[in-house]
Protein backbone atom coordinates (compact mmCIF):
# COMPACT_ATOMS: atom_id res chain seq x y z
CA UNK A 1 0.00 0.00 0.00
CA UNK A 2 2.95 2.39 1.69
CA UNK A 3 4.65 1.52 -1.91
CA UNK A 4 1.88 1.75 -4.36
CA UNK A 5 1.07 5.78 -2.67
CA UNK A 6 4.59 6.18 -3.25
CA UNK A 7 4.95 5.40 -6.95
CA UNK A 8 1.51 7.36 -7.42
CA UNK A 9 2.60 10.06 -5.77
CA UNK A 10 6.39 10.45 -8.33
CA UNK A 11 4.40 9.62 -11.23
CA UNK A 12 4.95 12.74 -13.27
CA UNK A 13 8.19 12.49 -11.85
CA UNK A 14 9.24 9.03 -12.68
CA UNK A 15 7.05 9.95 -16.17
CA UNK A 16 8.99 13.24 -17.21
CA UNK A 17 12.45 10.95 -16.58
CA UNK A 18 11.37 8.21 -18.46
CA UNK A 19 10.25 10.39 -21.27
CA UNK A 20 14.02 12.28 -20.99
CA UNK A 21 15.71 9.27 -21.20
CA UNK A 22 13.37 8.09 -24.49
CA UNK A 23 14.40 11.54 -26.19
CA UNK A 24 17.98 10.93 -25.41
CA UNK A 25 17.99 7.08 -26.86
CA UNK A 26 15.71 8.97 -30.07
CA UNK A 27 18.22 12.20 -30.73
CA UNK A 28 17.25 15.31 -31.70
CA UNK A 29 14.39 14.29 -33.94
CA UNK A 30 12.41 12.87 -31.14
CA UNK A 31 9.35 15.19 -30.73
CA UNK A 32 8.98 16.29 -26.96
CA UNK A 33 5.10 15.54 -25.78
CA UNK A 34 3.49 18.26 -24.26
CA UNK A 35 1.41 17.08 -21.19
CA UNK A 36 -2.42 18.04 -22.46
CA UNK A 37 -4.22 21.44 -20.23
CA UNK A 38 -6.83 19.22 -19.29
CA UNK A 39 -5.00 16.71 -17.61
CA UNK A 40 -4.46 19.49 -15.17
CA UNK A 41 -8.22 18.76 -13.84
CA UNK A 42 -9.21 15.76 -11.41
CA UNK A 43 -5.71 15.71 -9.86
CA UNK A 44 -5.62 13.27 -6.51
CA UNK A 45 -5.00 16.22 -3.69
CA UNK A 46 -1.56 15.75 -1.55
CA UNK A 47 -2.63 13.31 1.23
CA UNK A 48 -0.67 15.06 4.82
CA UNK A 49 -0.91 13.67 7.65
CA UNK A 50 -1.99 16.67 10.68
CA UNK A 51 -0.80 16.12 14.72
CA UNK A 52 -0.54 17.83 17.70
CA UNK A 53 -3.00 21.03 16.52
CA UNK A 54 -6.11 22.03 17.69
CA UNK A 55 -9.13 24.21 17.72
CA UNK A 56 -8.68 27.69 15.21
CA UNK A 57 -4.86 26.97 14.44
CA UNK A 58 -6.39 23.78 12.99
CA UNK A 59 -9.27 24.99 11.10
CA UNK A 60 -6.98 27.27 9.66
CA UNK A 61 -4.33 25.02 8.35
CA UNK A 62 -6.85 22.90 7.24
CA UNK A 63 -8.84 25.53 5.54
CA UNK A 64 -5.33 26.52 3.97
CA UNK A 65 -3.91 23.21 2.80
CA UNK A 66 -7.78 22.29 1.27
CA UNK A 67 -8.06 24.64 -1.11
CA UNK A 68 -4.50 24.10 -1.93
CA UNK A 69 -4.61 21.11 -3.34
CA UNK A 70 -3.97 18.97 0.14
CA UNK A 71 -5.80 16.26 1.39
CA UNK A 72 -6.27 15.01 5.30
CA UNK A 73 -5.40 11.63 6.01
CA UNK A 74 -4.19 8.69 9.14
CA UNK A 75 -0.65 9.10 9.77
CA UNK A 76 0.69 5.31 7.78
CA UNK A 77 -1.34 7.05 4.81
CA UNK A 78 0.35 10.38 4.64
CA UNK A 79 3.35 11.36 1.88
CA UNK A 80 3.72 14.48 4.36
CA UNK A 81 3.19 14.26 7.71
CA UNK A 82 2.99 17.70 9.42
CA UNK A 83 3.42 18.28 12.99
CA UNK A 84 3.51 20.74 15.60
CA UNK A 85 1.82 22.74 18.66
CA UNK A 86 0.26 26.08 19.59
CA UNK A 87 0.28 27.28 22.70
CA UNK A 88 1.28 30.82 23.29
CA UNK A 89 2.62 30.80 19.51
CA UNK A 90 2.76 28.09 16.57
CA UNK A 91 5.52 25.69 15.99
CA UNK A 92 5.93 22.74 12.94
CA UNK A 93 7.51 21.21 11.23
CA UNK A 94 6.75 19.18 7.44
CA UNK A 95 8.66 15.91 7.26
CA UNK A 96 8.96 14.26 3.55
CA UNK A 97 7.87 10.35 4.56
CA UNK A 98 9.20 9.07 1.22
CA UNK A 99 12.44 10.82 1.44
CA UNK A 100 12.86 10.74 5.22
CA UNK A 101 13.70 14.54 5.29
CA UNK A 102 12.45 17.17 7.59
CA UNK A 103 10.89 19.88 4.95
CA UNK A 104 10.58 22.69 7.27
CA UNK A 105 10.64 23.56 10.77
CA UNK A 106 9.65 26.81 11.93
CA UNK A 107 7.50 29.00 15.03
CA UNK A 108 6.31 31.89 14.58
CA UNK A 109 6.03 35.16 17.06
CA UNK A 110 3.64 38.12 16.57
CA UNK A 111 0.28 39.25 15.86
CA UNK A 112 -2.36 36.36 16.46
CA UNK A 113 -1.97 32.60 16.53
CA UNK A 114 -4.64 33.04 13.58
CA UNK A 115 -2.04 34.79 11.20
CA UNK A 116 0.74 32.36 12.48
CA UNK A 117 -1.79 29.66 11.53
CA UNK A 118 -1.31 31.23 7.93
CA UNK A 119 1.76 32.28 7.77
CA UNK A 120 2.47 28.04 8.75
CA UNK A 121 0.30 27.06 5.97
CA UNK A 122 2.45 29.41 3.48
CA UNK A 123 5.72 27.62 4.20
CA UNK A 124 4.16 24.39 4.24
CA UNK A 125 2.53 25.05 0.56
CA UNK A 126 6.36 26.40 -0.19
CA UNK A 127 8.28 23.39 1.00
CA UNK A 128 6.13 20.69 -0.36
CA UNK A 129 5.24 22.44 -3.64
CA UNK A 130 7.75 25.15 -4.06
CA UNK A 131 4.79 27.46 -4.83
CA UNK A 132 3.99 30.53 -2.46
CA UNK A 133 0.95 30.06 -0.23
CA UNK A 134 -2.30 32.35 -0.18
CA UNK A 135 -2.84 31.95 3.52
CA UNK A 136 -2.20 35.66 4.29
CA UNK A 137 -3.89 37.20 0.95
CA UNK A 138 -7.15 39.35 1.06
CA UNK A 139 -10.04 39.44 -1.00
CA UNK A 140 -13.22 42.18 -1.21
CA UNK A 141 -16.33 41.70 -1.90
CA UNK A 142 -19.82 43.51 -1.64
CA UNK A 143 -22.47 42.66 0.82
CA UNK A 144 -25.86 43.58 -0.53
CA UNK A 145 -28.97 43.94 1.96
CA UNK A 146 -32.34 42.67 0.70
CA UNK A 147 -33.45 46.63 -0.44
CA UNK A 148 -30.47 46.28 -2.93
CA UNK A 149 -28.23 49.08 -1.11
CA UNK A 150 -25.09 47.47 0.32
CA UNK A 151 -21.16 48.33 1.23
CA UNK A 152 -18.10 47.10 -0.28
CA UNK A 153 -15.85 45.21 2.45
CA UNK A 154 -12.14 43.49 2.63
CA UNK A 155 -11.54 40.48 4.69
CA UNK A 156 -9.07 37.93 4.66
CA UNK A 157 -9.29 35.39 2.16
CA UNK A 158 -11.44 32.88 4.27
CA UNK A 159 -13.70 35.49 5.46
CA UNK A 160 -11.94 36.09 9.02
CA UNK A 161 -11.74 40.28 9.95
CA UNK A 162 -14.50 41.37 7.84
CA UNK A 163 -14.32 45.29 7.91
CA UNK A 164 -16.55 48.14 5.08
CA UNK A 165 -14.75 49.85 2.59
CA UNK A 166 -17.65 52.13 2.42
CA UNK A 167 -20.22 53.17 4.34
CA UNK A 168 -22.71 54.54 1.71
CA UNK A 169 -25.84 52.36 2.60
CA UNK A 170 -25.93 52.65 -1.92
CA UNK A 171 -26.11 50.08 -4.30
CA UNK A 172 -21.93 49.02 -4.94
CA UNK A 173 -20.80 46.39 -7.35
CA UNK A 174 -17.58 44.81 -9.13
CA UNK A 175 -14.34 45.34 -6.69
CA UNK A 176 -11.06 45.30 -8.51
CA UNK A 177 -7.50 45.87 -6.57
CA UNK A 178 -5.64 47.95 -7.85
CA UNK A 179 -2.24 46.07 -8.08
CA UNK A 180 0.89 47.25 -5.56
CA UNK A 181 -1.77 49.43 -3.57
CA UNK A 182 -3.85 49.24 -0.83
CA UNK A 183 -6.74 50.55 -3.02
CA UNK A 184 -9.30 49.68 -4.80
CA UNK A 185 -12.10 50.33 -8.03
CA UNK A 186 -15.47 49.63 -7.25
CA UNK A 187 -19.09 51.29 -8.83
CA UNK A 188 -21.15 52.83 -6.44
CA UNK A 189 -24.75 54.37 -6.47
CA UNK A 190 -23.38 56.82 -3.82
CA UNK A 191 -24.13 60.00 -6.21
CA UNK A 192 -27.53 58.50 -7.60
CA UNK A 193 -26.14 57.96 -11.38
CA UNK A 194 -23.68 54.56 -11.27
CA UNK A 195 -20.35 55.84 -11.15
CA UNK A 196 -16.69 54.53 -10.76
CA UNK A 197 -14.79 54.96 -7.77
CA UNK A 198 -11.33 54.64 -6.45
CA UNK A 199 -10.32 54.34 -2.54
CA UNK A 200 -6.93 54.37 -1.00
CA UNK A 201 -7.61 52.07 1.83
CA UNK A 202 -4.56 53.08 3.67
CA UNK A 203 -5.24 57.12 3.50
CA UNK A 204 -9.15 56.64 3.40
CA UNK A 205 -9.02 58.65 0.65
CA UNK A 206 -11.61 58.30 -2.23
CA UNK A 207 -11.86 59.85 -5.36
CA UNK A 208 -14.51 59.43 -8.90
CA UNK A 209 -12.68 58.43 -11.71
CA UNK A 210 -15.76 57.66 -14.13
CA UNK A 211 -18.84 59.98 -13.88
CA UNK A 212 -19.92 60.49 -17.57
CA UNK A 213 -23.54 60.80 -18.88
CA UNK A 214 -25.07 57.27 -19.09
CA UNK A 215 -23.73 54.32 -16.47
CA UNK A 216 -20.17 53.63 -15.75
CA UNK A 217 -19.71 50.24 -14.09
CA UNK A 218 -17.58 47.12 -14.09
CA UNK A 219 -14.15 48.11 -13.73
CA UNK A 220 -10.76 46.54 -13.36
CA UNK A 221 -7.60 47.34 -13.34
CA UNK A 222 -4.39 46.69 -15.23
CA UNK A 223 -1.95 44.35 -13.72
CA UNK A 224 0.87 46.92 -13.24
CA UNK A 225 -1.94 49.74 -12.02
CA UNK A 226 -1.37 52.03 -14.50
CA UNK A 227 -4.52 51.28 -16.64
CA UNK A 228 -8.60 51.09 -16.01
CA UNK A 229 -10.88 48.90 -18.03
CA UNK A 230 -14.39 49.33 -17.42
CA UNK A 231 -18.28 50.01 -19.36
CA UNK A 232 -19.00 53.07 -20.49
CA UNK A 233 -22.45 53.93 -22.31
CA UNK A 234 -21.21 57.54 -23.03
CA UNK A 235 -21.52 56.80 -26.62
CA UNK A 236 -24.56 55.49 -26.78
CA UNK A 237 -23.86 51.82 -26.36
CA UNK A 238 -22.38 49.87 -22.81
CA UNK A 239 -19.02 48.97 -24.55
CA UNK A 240 -15.57 48.30 -23.26
CA UNK A 241 -13.18 51.26 -22.64
CA UNK A 242 -9.86 51.90 -21.20
CA UNK A 243 -8.13 54.84 -19.51
CA UNK A 244 -4.61 55.87 -17.13
CA UNK A 245 -5.58 55.05 -13.92
CA UNK A 246 -6.79 58.45 -12.59
CA UNK A 247 -9.49 58.02 -15.02
CA UNK A 248 -8.16 60.47 -17.78
CA UNK A 249 -7.43 59.79 -21.77
CA UNK A 250 -10.45 57.46 -21.98
CA UNK A 251 -10.73 55.33 -25.05
CA UNK A 252 -13.34 53.37 -26.71
CA UNK A 253 -12.40 49.70 -27.47
CA UNK A 254 -14.89 48.11 -28.37
CA UNK A 255 -18.41 48.55 -30.46
CA UNK A 256 -20.15 45.15 -29.97
CA UNK A 257 -23.55 45.18 -29.25
CA UNK A 258 -23.93 43.45 -25.64
CA UNK A 259 -20.04 44.16 -24.08
CA UNK A 260 -19.57 43.27 -20.53
CA UNK A 261 -17.45 42.18 -17.71
CA UNK A 262 -13.79 43.12 -19.10
CA UNK A 263 -10.82 42.04 -17.66
CA UNK A 264 -7.26 42.10 -18.23
CA UNK A 265 -4.42 39.30 -19.42
CA UNK A 266 -2.01 39.23 -16.68
CA UNK A 267 0.91 40.76 -18.89
CA UNK A 268 -1.37 44.05 -19.27
CA UNK A 269 -2.38 42.79 -23.33
CA UNK A 270 -5.35 42.24 -23.77
CA UNK A 271 -8.38 43.06 -22.36
CA UNK A 272 -11.07 39.80 -22.02
CA UNK A 273 -14.56 40.33 -22.03
CA UNK A 274 -17.95 38.63 -22.75
CA UNK A 275 -19.89 39.85 -25.75
CA UNK A 276 -22.50 38.73 -28.74
CA UNK A 277 -21.11 37.91 -31.85
CA UNK A 278 -23.58 36.54 -35.09
CA UNK A 279 -26.52 35.71 -32.72
CA UNK A 280 -23.88 33.87 -29.85
CA UNK A 281 -22.74 34.92 -26.83
CA UNK A 282 -19.01 34.36 -26.41
CA UNK A 283 -15.52 35.49 -24.41
CA UNK A 284 -13.39 37.62 -26.71
CA UNK A 285 -10.73 39.47 -26.09
CA UNK A 286 -9.35 42.46 -27.56
CA UNK A 287 -5.73 44.63 -27.51
CA UNK A 288 -5.64 46.90 -24.91
CA UNK A 289 -4.03 49.47 -27.54
CA UNK A 290 -6.92 48.80 -29.58
CA UNK A 291 -7.66 46.54 -32.46
CA UNK A 292 -9.05 43.86 -33.70
CA UNK A 293 -11.56 41.55 -31.12
CA UNK A 294 -10.83 37.58 -31.40
CA UNK A 295 -13.01 34.77 -30.22
CA UNK A 296 -11.98 32.92 -27.25
CA UNK A 297 -12.76 29.27 -27.41
CA UNK A 298 -15.33 27.96 -25.27
CA UNK A 299 -17.65 26.22 -27.23
CA UNK A 300 -19.58 23.64 -24.46
CA UNK A 301 -20.05 26.51 -21.50
CA UNK A 302 -23.42 28.07 -22.81
CA UNK A 303 -23.69 32.07 -22.80
CA UNK A 304 -20.19 32.70 -20.81
CA UNK A 305 -20.09 35.88 -18.82
CA UNK A 306 -17.89 37.02 -15.98
CA UNK A 307 -13.71 36.07 -17.26
CA UNK A 308 -11.00 36.36 -15.31
CA UNK A 309 -7.61 35.61 -16.52
CA UNK A 310 -5.14 33.22 -13.93
CA UNK A 311 -1.88 35.19 -13.44
CA UNK A 312 0.40 32.79 -14.40
CA UNK A 313 -1.69 33.69 -17.91
CA UNK A 314 -2.91 30.07 -18.81
CA UNK A 315 -6.27 30.23 -17.47
CA UNK A 316 -9.58 31.77 -18.69
CA UNK A 317 -12.29 31.52 -15.69
CA UNK A 318 -15.77 32.45 -16.00
CA UNK A 319 -19.69 31.93 -15.52
CA UNK A 320 -21.50 29.54 -18.21
CA UNK A 321 -25.30 30.25 -17.41
CA UNK A 322 -28.28 27.24 -18.53
CA UNK A 323 -30.83 26.96 -15.75
CA UNK A 324 -28.10 27.63 -13.51
CA UNK A 325 -24.89 29.45 -13.13
CA UNK A 326 -21.46 27.19 -13.40
CA UNK A 327 -17.86 28.45 -12.58
CA UNK A 328 -15.81 27.64 -15.29
CA UNK A 329 -12.01 27.30 -16.85
CA UNK A 330 -11.01 27.13 -20.09
CA UNK A 331 -7.35 27.76 -21.52
CA UNK A 332 -6.33 30.91 -22.75
CA UNK A 333 -4.77 29.82 -25.72
CA UNK A 334 -8.15 27.97 -27.04
CA UNK A 335 -6.22 24.47 -26.46
CA UNK A 336 -8.75 22.28 -24.84
CA UNK A 337 -12.50 22.88 -24.00
CA UNK A 338 -14.08 24.59 -20.96
CA UNK A 339 -14.00 22.44 -17.97
CA UNK A 340 -17.15 22.78 -15.31
CA UNK A 341 -16.18 22.94 -12.23
CA UNK A 342 -18.63 23.89 -9.52
CA UNK A 343 -21.91 25.81 -9.61
CA UNK A 344 -21.30 29.54 -8.74
CA UNK A 345 -20.78 33.05 -10.32
CA UNK A 346 -17.94 35.39 -10.58
CA UNK A 347 -14.80 33.53 -10.13
CA UNK A 348 -11.61 35.61 -9.10
CA UNK A 349 -8.37 33.80 -9.29
CA UNK A 350 -5.76 33.68 -6.47
CA UNK A 351 -1.74 34.35 -6.77
CA UNK A 352 -1.24 31.03 -7.35
CA UNK A 353 -3.79 30.51 -10.29
CA UNK A 354 -5.43 27.26 -8.72
CA UNK A 355 -7.42 28.81 -5.98
CA UNK A 356 -10.35 30.67 -7.09
CA UNK A 357 -13.11 32.73 -5.20
CA UNK A 358 -16.80 32.99 -6.26
CA UNK A 359 -20.26 33.39 -4.99
CA UNK A 360 -22.95 30.85 -5.27
CA UNK A 361 -26.68 30.82 -4.22
CA UNK A 362 -27.93 29.45 -0.66
CA UNK A 363 -31.85 30.28 -1.09
CA UNK A 364 -32.26 33.72 -2.81
CA UNK A 365 -28.86 34.98 -0.68
CA UNK A 366 -25.47 34.49 -2.28
CA UNK A 367 -22.78 33.53 -0.28
CA UNK A 368 -18.74 33.28 -1.15
CA UNK A 369 -16.90 30.37 -1.25
CA UNK A 370 -12.91 29.42 -2.38
CA UNK A 371 -11.98 26.45 -4.84
CA UNK A 372 -9.02 24.43 -5.76
CA UNK A 373 -9.75 24.08 -9.34
CA UNK A 374 -7.72 21.12 -10.17
CA UNK A 375 -9.08 19.10 -6.84
CA UNK A 376 -12.15 20.79 -6.99
CA UNK A 377 -12.07 21.14 -3.47
CA UNK A 378 -14.43 23.65 -2.29
CA UNK A 379 -14.56 25.58 1.23
CA UNK A 380 -17.28 28.11 2.32
CA UNK A 381 -15.69 31.18 3.29
CA UNK A 382 -17.59 32.63 6.52
CA UNK A 383 -20.28 34.77 5.50
CA UNK A 384 -20.51 38.56 6.71
CA UNK A 385 -23.71 40.19 6.12
CA UNK A 386 -27.03 40.41 3.93
CA UNK A 387 -25.69 38.89 0.52
CA UNK A 388 -22.11 38.33 -0.66
CA UNK A 389 -20.78 38.62 -3.79
CA UNK A 390 -18.29 39.92 -6.80
CA UNK A 391 -15.32 38.91 -4.72
CA UNK A 392 -11.93 40.34 -6.01
CA UNK A 393 -8.33 38.45 -4.73
CA UNK A 394 -5.79 40.68 -3.99
CA UNK A 395 -3.27 39.40 -5.91
CA UNK A 396 -0.11 40.70 -4.32
CA UNK B 1 11.09 -3.28 -18.90
CA UNK B 2 8.93 0.02 -17.94
CA UNK B 3 8.64 -1.54 -14.40
CA UNK B 4 11.67 -2.41 -14.24
CA UNK B 5 12.98 1.18 -15.23
CA UNK B 6 10.19 2.92 -12.89
CA UNK B 7 11.77 0.82 -9.96
CA UNK B 8 15.20 1.90 -10.22
CA UNK B 9 14.14 5.21 -10.91
CA UNK B 10 12.04 5.72 -7.54
CA UNK B 11 15.59 3.90 -6.14
CA UNK B 12 17.28 6.56 -7.57
CA UNK B 13 15.16 9.44 -6.68
CA UNK B 14 15.03 8.25 -2.96
CA UNK B 15 18.83 7.95 -2.89
CA UNK B 16 19.59 11.21 -4.08
CA UNK B 17 16.68 13.00 -1.70
CA UNK B 18 18.31 10.72 0.88
CA UNK B 19 21.33 12.41 0.30
CA UNK B 20 20.78 15.61 -0.11
CA UNK B 21 19.48 15.68 3.38
CA UNK B 22 17.71 18.57 4.90
CA UNK B 23 18.99 22.02 3.90
CA UNK B 24 16.27 24.36 6.26
CA UNK B 25 17.77 24.90 9.58
CA UNK B 26 15.31 23.63 12.46
CA UNK B 27 13.97 26.29 14.73
CA UNK B 28 13.86 29.52 12.25
CA UNK B 29 11.45 31.57 13.65
CA UNK B 30 9.41 34.18 11.49
CA UNK B 31 8.23 36.91 13.18
CA UNK B 32 4.85 38.32 11.56
CA UNK B 33 4.05 41.86 10.67
CA UNK B 34 0.42 43.55 12.21
CA UNK B 35 -2.22 42.94 9.97
CA UNK B 36 -4.15 45.07 7.80
CA UNK B 37 -5.25 48.08 9.80
CA UNK B 38 -8.46 48.72 9.44
CA UNK B 39 -9.59 51.74 6.84
CA UNK B 40 -9.72 55.15 8.33
CA UNK B 41 -13.21 57.08 7.64
CA UNK B 42 -13.09 58.11 4.43
CA UNK B 43 -12.73 61.65 4.04
CA UNK B 44 -15.39 63.94 2.59
CA UNK B 45 -15.98 63.15 -1.53
CA UNK B 46 -13.92 66.16 -3.48
CA UNK B 47 -16.61 67.78 -6.54
CA UNK B 48 -17.18 66.21 -9.25
CA UNK B 49 -15.18 66.86 -12.31
CA UNK B 50 -18.17 68.70 -14.67
CA UNK B 51 -18.78 65.57 -17.40
CA UNK B 52 -18.14 66.38 -21.18
CA UNK B 53 -20.98 67.98 -22.63
CA UNK B 54 -21.54 66.93 -26.54
CA UNK B 55 -22.99 68.35 -29.41
CA UNK B 56 -26.61 69.43 -29.56
CA UNK B 57 -27.17 67.78 -32.77
CA UNK B 58 -28.36 64.45 -32.55
CA UNK B 59 -26.89 62.01 -34.46
CA UNK B 60 -29.21 59.61 -36.00
CA UNK B 61 -26.80 56.57 -36.73
CA UNK B 62 -27.28 53.69 -34.11
CA UNK B 63 -24.42 52.03 -35.59
CA UNK B 64 -22.06 52.81 -32.44
CA UNK B 65 -24.65 54.89 -30.50
CA UNK B 66 -25.77 57.92 -30.04
CA UNK B 67 -23.53 60.15 -28.20
CA UNK B 68 -24.96 61.19 -24.38
CA UNK B 69 -24.76 64.40 -22.68
CA UNK B 70 -22.34 64.51 -19.40
CA UNK B 71 -24.11 64.35 -15.87
CA UNK B 72 -23.68 67.57 -15.36
CA UNK B 73 -26.71 68.89 -17.54
CA UNK B 74 -28.71 67.13 -15.45
CA UNK B 75 -27.36 65.91 -12.19
CA UNK B 76 -29.24 69.27 -10.57
CA UNK B 77 -32.88 68.69 -11.98
CA UNK B 78 -35.49 67.77 -9.83
CA UNK B 79 -37.08 64.29 -10.46
CA UNK B 80 -40.64 63.50 -11.54
CA UNK B 81 -41.08 59.94 -10.61
CA UNK B 82 -45.04 59.68 -10.71
CA UNK B 83 -45.68 61.83 -14.08
CA UNK B 84 -44.46 59.17 -16.27
CA UNK B 85 -44.77 56.44 -14.06
CA UNK B 86 -47.98 55.05 -15.81
CA UNK B 87 -45.42 54.50 -19.14
CA UNK B 88 -43.14 52.32 -17.60
CA UNK B 89 -42.30 49.82 -20.48
CA UNK B 90 -41.53 45.76 -20.29
CA UNK B 91 -38.85 43.92 -22.25
CA UNK B 92 -39.02 40.15 -23.05
CA UNK B 93 -36.33 37.98 -21.12
CA UNK B 94 -32.54 39.00 -21.66
CA UNK B 95 -34.24 40.97 -24.55
CA UNK B 96 -33.69 44.51 -24.92
CA UNK B 97 -36.17 44.94 -27.94
CA UNK B 98 -38.82 47.02 -27.90
CA UNK B 99 -41.86 45.57 -28.38
CA UNK B 100 -44.44 47.15 -30.65
CA UNK B 101 -47.17 46.84 -28.21
CA UNK B 102 -44.40 49.45 -25.88
CA UNK B 103 -44.84 52.05 -28.77
CA UNK B 104 -48.04 54.13 -27.54
CA UNK B 105 -46.15 54.36 -23.87
CA UNK B 106 -42.99 55.85 -25.84
CA UNK B 107 -45.51 57.85 -27.32
CA UNK B 108 -46.76 59.32 -24.48
CA UNK B 109 -43.56 59.88 -23.17
CA UNK B 110 -42.28 62.07 -26.59
CA UNK B 111 -45.55 63.73 -26.41
CA UNK B 112 -44.93 64.84 -22.42
CA UNK B 113 -41.02 65.94 -23.11
CA UNK B 114 -42.57 67.99 -26.50
CA UNK B 115 -45.06 69.66 -23.64
CA UNK B 116 -42.43 71.18 -21.97
CA UNK B 117 -38.82 72.16 -24.03
CA UNK B 118 -37.70 72.60 -20.27
CA UNK B 119 -38.09 68.94 -19.05
CA UNK B 120 -35.59 66.53 -19.35
CA UNK B 121 -35.65 62.79 -19.49
CA UNK B 122 -33.91 59.85 -17.31
CA UNK B 123 -34.44 56.35 -18.41
CA UNK B 124 -33.89 53.66 -15.77
CA UNK B 125 -32.90 49.92 -17.21
CA UNK B 126 -33.95 46.96 -14.72
CA UNK B 127 -33.46 43.52 -14.91
CA UNK B 128 -35.08 39.86 -13.41
CA UNK B 129 -32.91 38.44 -11.31
CA UNK B 130 -31.92 36.00 -13.69
CA UNK B 131 -28.36 36.55 -15.70
CA UNK B 132 -24.72 37.16 -13.77
CA UNK B 133 -24.65 40.52 -12.01
CA UNK B 134 -22.03 42.60 -14.45
CA UNK B 135 -24.13 41.28 -17.22
CA UNK B 136 -27.54 42.16 -16.45
CA UNK B 137 -25.66 45.85 -15.75
CA UNK B 138 -24.75 46.12 -19.39
CA UNK B 139 -28.26 44.24 -20.37
CA UNK B 140 -30.49 47.34 -18.16
CA UNK B 141 -28.49 49.94 -19.60
CA UNK B 142 -29.27 48.38 -23.27
CA UNK B 143 -32.77 48.78 -22.23
CA UNK B 144 -32.39 51.89 -21.20
CA UNK B 145 -30.89 52.89 -24.48
CA UNK B 146 -33.09 51.12 -26.67
CA UNK B 147 -35.92 53.54 -25.28
CA UNK B 148 -33.49 56.40 -25.81
CA UNK B 149 -33.07 55.49 -29.21
CA UNK B 150 -36.86 54.85 -29.98
CA UNK B 151 -37.22 57.82 -28.17
CA UNK B 152 -35.22 60.06 -30.74
CA UNK B 153 -37.18 58.44 -33.79
CA UNK B 154 -40.09 59.94 -32.24
CA UNK B 155 -37.97 63.43 -32.81
CA UNK B 156 -36.60 63.95 -29.13
CA UNK B 157 -33.60 65.52 -28.87
CA UNK B 158 -31.00 63.09 -27.47
CA UNK B 159 -29.37 65.25 -25.74
CA UNK B 160 -32.66 65.92 -23.12
CA UNK B 161 -32.23 62.19 -22.55
CA UNK B 162 -29.88 60.08 -20.16
CA UNK B 163 -29.96 56.94 -18.75
CA UNK B 164 -28.96 54.69 -16.19
CA UNK B 165 -29.12 50.86 -15.53
CA UNK B 166 -29.87 49.42 -11.99
CA UNK B 167 -29.07 45.73 -13.27
CA UNK B 168 -30.84 43.48 -10.81
CA UNK B 169 -30.43 45.97 -7.65
CA UNK B 170 -33.74 47.51 -8.12
CA UNK B 171 -36.51 45.44 -8.45
CA UNK B 172 -40.11 46.19 -9.20
CA UNK B 173 -41.23 43.04 -7.60
CA UNK B 174 -39.14 41.15 -5.13
CA UNK B 175 -40.50 37.88 -5.64
CA UNK B 176 -38.70 35.05 -7.68
CA UNK B 177 -40.87 33.76 -10.13
CA UNK B 178 -41.93 34.46 -14.29
CA UNK B 179 -44.66 37.09 -12.81
CA UNK B 180 -42.23 38.97 -10.76
CA UNK B 181 -39.85 38.93 -13.08
CA UNK B 182 -42.16 40.09 -16.06
CA UNK B 183 -42.49 43.25 -14.34
CA UNK B 184 -38.69 43.68 -13.38
CA UNK B 185 -37.38 43.66 -17.06
CA UNK B 186 -38.24 47.42 -17.39
CA UNK B 187 -37.54 50.86 -18.39
CA UNK B 188 -38.93 53.39 -15.76
CA UNK B 189 -38.97 57.06 -17.13
CA UNK B 190 -38.59 59.87 -14.85
CA UNK B 191 -39.33 63.54 -16.24
CA UNK B 192 -36.55 66.13 -14.87
CA UNK B 193 -37.74 69.83 -13.99
CA UNK B 194 -35.45 72.69 -13.73
CA UNK B 195 -34.69 74.08 -10.36
CA UNK B 196 -36.98 76.69 -9.92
Amino acid sequence: MKMKNCLKIHLPFLLAMFMANFAFGQGEQAPIQIIHSADSFGQKPIPVSLDGFSGEVADVLKFDLYVQGFSFVASDAAQYQISGSAGASVTGSVTDKLARKVLLSNSYTGTSLRRQAHAFANDIVFAITGKKGIGLTKIAFKAQSPSGAGEIYVSDFDGHDAQPVTHDNAIVSRPSWMPGRLALYYNSYKLENPDIFFSDLSTGQRRVVASYGGSNFSPSASPDGSKLTMILSKDGRPDVYVCNADGSNVKRLTTGIEDSSPCWSPDGQWICFATKINGRRLLAKVPAAGGAVQVIHTAGAPNPTEPDWSPDGKWIAFTSQTSEFDICVVPADGSASPTLLVAGENPSWSSNSRTLVFNHSVGYRQTLSVLDVFTKQVKDVSRIAGSDSEPAWRKD
Amino acid sequence: MKTTLIYSCALALAVTLTATGCRHKPGHVTPLPAGMTPPPAESTLPTLPPGPTMGTTGETSTSTGIPMGGQGLYDNMIQDRAALAAYTIHFAFDSAVIRSSEQSSLQSVASALAADPNTKLLVEGNCDERGTEEYNRALGERRALAAREALVKLNVDPMRVFTRSYGKDKPADPGHDESAWQKNRRDDFVLLHPKP
